[in-house]
């Protein structure tokens, strides 16, 4: 038969390297070619979707997540480069959405398809710890990575601003 | 004051009832056609037949309400706002409804696609017939118990109320509800419905079908209210809600090696490379069978993908399919020539230079008032491809075995996707059973099924569990993309009036249809003809948000405001006199209310302070019907430097009733933004057959920094509501086109307008 799948993958053993990531912290045990970005390891071998694909060249910012407390594109780290990071996903930001820019997000109801929104929010959140009062002009820019095909910029922009004055309340 | 509304449909004949095993009522219905009159309605809320019903709800004996939705959702929020109005006529909290995605079992799904902006058109009425006709099953089945009369009771929030002041919850009454008789029409089944466009159909009276009486829309307490999107909280959270997110035990991935050039047809390949790395399991071929049924019914419009075989990559993860494609080699042949975008472009002018041409409409005599005209203006207006770029690339799981296959995904036409996959693989279609994800986008690409076609036939070789999905790379190369149009407009002037208009388009592959012609200013001219020619061409072409007038706008409006210095008249003006004009036409085929029209351009032109001019601030206007909606737009642009910026676009839209005002702002902001930025940078090249642009670094989508501030105001009336997933996207290119011309001086024929900045006019 053409296509013994189980044949062919008794023929094809290659045992993969074990990656000890810190993930929302707690220790997560992956198996996975070094090269494997973050990213799929968190979709595939983890079960943690929250993350998106979008391109694959870190243009989007579909796949952000903190590293360290810092947004980055999550397509473009291998798993291999990450050992003692602290590692945070969209399903980390909070246990029940209760971060103040997912609460911001709610409440101006920002998403169209939602796709992008976990990275939208994941820069979001990195963005304003550092900056925790930003002008109108610096959130323009801190998010103009993020691309949102269904053009809700105008409310994430407004979720933003309500974020940060969530964190000062 | 109340009317009989009189539809295809009696509430007997389109709903039914049954009390379910696990307590509660269970209500299903059928949006456009008459149930069977044998169908059973399940007692088991896991058994939902939707061969007989477009979608069911539940009441619990806890008064809970839960509606499966009927339509899947692309980010244009019906999922939300269909069951409000459900939830409006049944009378319920809005906190007490729960909504569920419905699921395919392919047979008699009528309607069951998203697209054209059409959902909340054609669900008005059947909606608020359901909603109204489960209240007075609660109603009747409440006055049975109290042994009163049922004129005597009212319900309201899901709770029914009798002359005595006592009540019972709409929990308390559902064993009995689903027993009793379903309210009769009174008016005759064979009437049809007397409003030939719905959306002029006013519902500002008490309507009352039967012993149904349908709510005044005074008395809404949920339509026209702010309501969040059902799936907020699994957003914001990151839990698995798209087609990529869906995953089942035992399921491997594949990557999909299609020609890198259309035109292109596989001849051979190695995959020793590919078969190397770790994680892939094996390398395929698909496509026999795709093409096979492509011979067999030449026009299977959503299987335009499939002319060749493929290479698949198995892996055992997403990463591993990635890498084992690239590391094929394969060998391509030319099955018909490669394309490029300048030859394109000379056969295009050339097509409008000819005389090739099917007319769509013709008024009067064009020609004649050409020839009689003081004065001619002709003008070509000019567009690019573009490719649809949803952010969830296409995608999509199938489970093939010898009893049954399931598909799952994110796909807009359902139906059509899974009797295609039944014919592709000689199955029954009572075996399949297809359930929609919610969709990362869609903007008419999730309309073409090719992606579902290729997992079914994946997963029918290999007999496992599959996920097929696309790289970005992949969706953007071998695409079914917004084909380039052109189009040529000239207008006769005499006496300083327009006397005559003719449109001529040359399109790639596909032209205008429908309804389209008859947009304004058809009705409004005398001598008016729309004539269209194509070229064909192997690039797939299809629909993209707002199919022909996402360009048509900009090229009729921007053409209708050089026209307006032509004649030394005052845009708004010339236009509100055009529509004048038009209001005495007797034509049925004219689609767009002349009055409406107006009401849009004087509200919007009203919201944007465009009759006291800012230091600084260009301002462009126009006005537009497409979609069943009316929308006026102004652009407003400032110059940076040498730099102009769209700074705010104001949107006034007559869309009916508003159901979800909050919904309805994104849709229309949304709308007004891509618009936007298409029209300024969306740029889709072809090469040797290959599109030249394949990522984000090539591709140009605006972003946040570039983003105008869209401020919305609607038009209050009481007329049935219309869609909003497409009709403000068209007018936002015009009014930036018009409001950089006032800014740069330069007129725009070309988009996008960032790379014609300085583009001249062709003149005819």
């Amino acid at each position: 038969m053409e296509c013994n799948l189980h044949n062919i993958r008794t023929q094809h053993i290659k045992k993969m390297p074990t990656y000890n990531l810190k993930i929302n912290g707690s220790s997560q045990s992956i198996e996975a070619a070094e090269d494997t970005p973050l990213l799929w390891a968190l979709r595939d071998q983890l079960d943690m979707v929250g993350t998106k694909y979008g391109c694959g060249i870190g243009q989007c910012g579909s796949c952000t997540v903190h590293i360290d407390g810092n947004a980055v594109r999550s397509c473009q780290l291998q798993i291999s480069q990450l050992d003692g990071k602290e590692i945070t996903t969209i399903e980390g930001l909070s246990e029940d959405g209760s971060h103040p820019v997912q609460k911001a997000w709610k409440e101006i109801d920002v998403p169209q398809c939602g796709y992008c929104q976990a990275g939208q929010i994941m820069t979001a959140s990195a963005f304003l710890e550092k900056n925790p009062n930003p002008s109108k002009e610096e959130i323009r820019i801190a998010m103009q990575g993020n691309i949102c095909r269904c053009s809700s910029y105008n409310r994430i922009e407004i979720a933003v601003e309500k974020a940060a004055e969530k964190k000062m309340a | 004051m109340s009317t009989t509304i009189s539809t295809k449909f009696s509430r007997r004949s389109f709903l039914r009832t049954s009390s379910l095993a696990s307590g509660g009522m269970l209500i299903g219905f059928n949006f456009f056609t008459a149930c069977k009159d044998n169908v059973k309605m399940p007692v088991d809320i896991a058994k939902l037949n939707y061969n007989d019903f477009n979608a069911f709800i539940k009441i619990s004996d806890e008064g809970m309400v839960t509606i499966f939705s009927p339509n899947p959702e692309i980010g244009q929020g019906v999922k939300t706002s269909m069951p409000m109005i459900i939830a409006e006529e049944l009378d319920v909290p809005w906190e007490n409804v729960n909504v569920v995605q419905g699921i395919l079992d392919t047979q008699n799904y009528t309607r069951q696609v998203a697209g054209g902006s059409q959902s909340i058109r054609f669900g008005w009425d059947a909606l608020r017939q359901t909603g109204a006709t489960a209240r007075q099953l609660l109603v009747n089945a409440a006055a049975a118990r109290w042994g009163v009369d049922a004129s005597e009771c009212s319900a309201k929030q899901g709770v029914i109320t009798n002359g005595k002041g006592e009540t019972l919850g709409y929990g308390d009454v559902v064993k009995e509800a689903a027993l009793l008789q379903i309210p009769e029409s009174e008016s005759s089944e064979s009437e049809e419905s007397k409003s030939e466009n719905p959306e002029f159909k006013d519902t500002k009276a008490e309507e009352i079908a039967g012993n149904v009486i349908l709510k005044d829309p005074k008395d809404y307490t949920i339509i026209g209210t702010d309501v969040g999107n059902v799936d907020i909280d699994e957003i914001i959270t990151g839990k698995p809600l798209f087609g990529l997110d869906y995953k089942v035990e035992g399921m491997v991935y594949a990557s999909v090696l299609r020609p890198p050039a259309f035109g292109q047809v596989l001849e051979s390949y190695d995959d020793a490379n590919a078969k190397a790395i770790a994680g892939v399991i094996d390398v395929i071929k698909i496509g026999e069978k795709a093409k096979a049924m492509l011979e067999k019914e030449e026009v299977n419009w959503t299987a335009k993908l499939a002319p060749t075989e493929k290479v698949v990559v198995i892996a055992e993860n997403s990463w591993a399919a990635i890498k084992g494609k690239k590391a094929l080699k394969a060998k391509w042949t030319e099955s018909s020539p490669m394309e490029n975008t300048k030859a394109h472009d000379k056969i295009l002018i050339d097509l409008l230079d000819g005389k090739d041409f099917t007319n769509l409409r013709k008024d009067g005599d064009v020609k004649k008032a050409f020839k009689q005209a003081d004065k001619v203006l002709e003008r070509t207006y000019e567009s690019p491809f573009l490719p649809h770029n949803t952010m969830e690339p296409m995608n999509f799981f199938a489970d093939v075995t010898d009893s049954k296959i399931l598909l799952v995904g994110p796909v807009q036409t359902p139906a059509d996707a899974a009797a295609t996959v039944a014919e592709m693989l000689g199955r029954d279609e009572k075996d399949i059973r297809l359930e929609m994800t919610r969709m990362g986008g869609g903007f008419g690409r999730r309309l073409y099924g090719d992606f579902v076609y290729e997992a079914a036939e994946i997963s029918d070789k290999i007999r496992r569990p599959v996920k097929m999905f696309s790289t970005r790379e992949d969706d953007m190369m071998t695409g079914v993309y917004r084909p380039a149009i052109k189009y040529r407009i000239a207008a006769s002037i005499k006496d300083g009036e327009v006397t005559g208009y003719h449109l001529k388009e040359a399109s790639v592959n596909d032209n205008m249809y429908g309804l389209i012609p008859n947009f304004f200013p058809a009705g409004a001219i005398e001598n008016y003809q729309v004539d269209v020619a194509k070229y064909n061409s192997n690039i797939s072409t299809g629909a993209w948000r707002a199919p022909y007038t996402n360009f048509l706008s900009y090229a009729e409006q921007s053409f209708l405001d050089e026209l307006a210095e032509v004649l030394e008249k005052d845009p708004v003006q010339m236009r509100m006199d055009l529509l004048e004009k038009a209001k005495g036409t007797t034509d049925d085929r004219i689609q767009y209310s002349a009055d409406r029209l107006q009401d849009v351009l004087k509200l919007v032109v009203d919201k944007s302070g465009y009759r006291t001019p800012k230091d600084g601030v260009y301002q462009g206007v126009c006005a537009y019907y497409c979609h069943n909606t009316h929308v006026a737009e102004v652009a407003d642009v400032v110059m940076e430097g040498d730099q102009p910026v769209v700074k705010k676009i104001t949107v006034a839209v007559d869309c009916g009733i508003v159901i979800n005002p909050l919904g309805a702002k994104n849709q229309i902001e949304g709308g007004a933004i891509d618009g936007v930025g298409h029209a300024m940078y969306g740029d889709f090249a072809f090469e040797n057959g290959m599109p030249t642009s394949n990522n984000y670094d090539k591709y140009r989508l605006i972003r946040m920094n570039e983003t105008p501030i869209v401020e919305t105001h609607f038009v209050k009336n009481t007329l049935s509501p219309t869609g909003l997933g497409e009709p403000t996207l068209p007018p936002a290119g015009a009014a930036v086109a018009i409001a950089l011309k006032k800014a740069t001086g330069n007129r725009l024929y070309k988009q996008p307008f960032v790379s014609n900045m300085n583009s001249k006019p062709i003149l005819g």
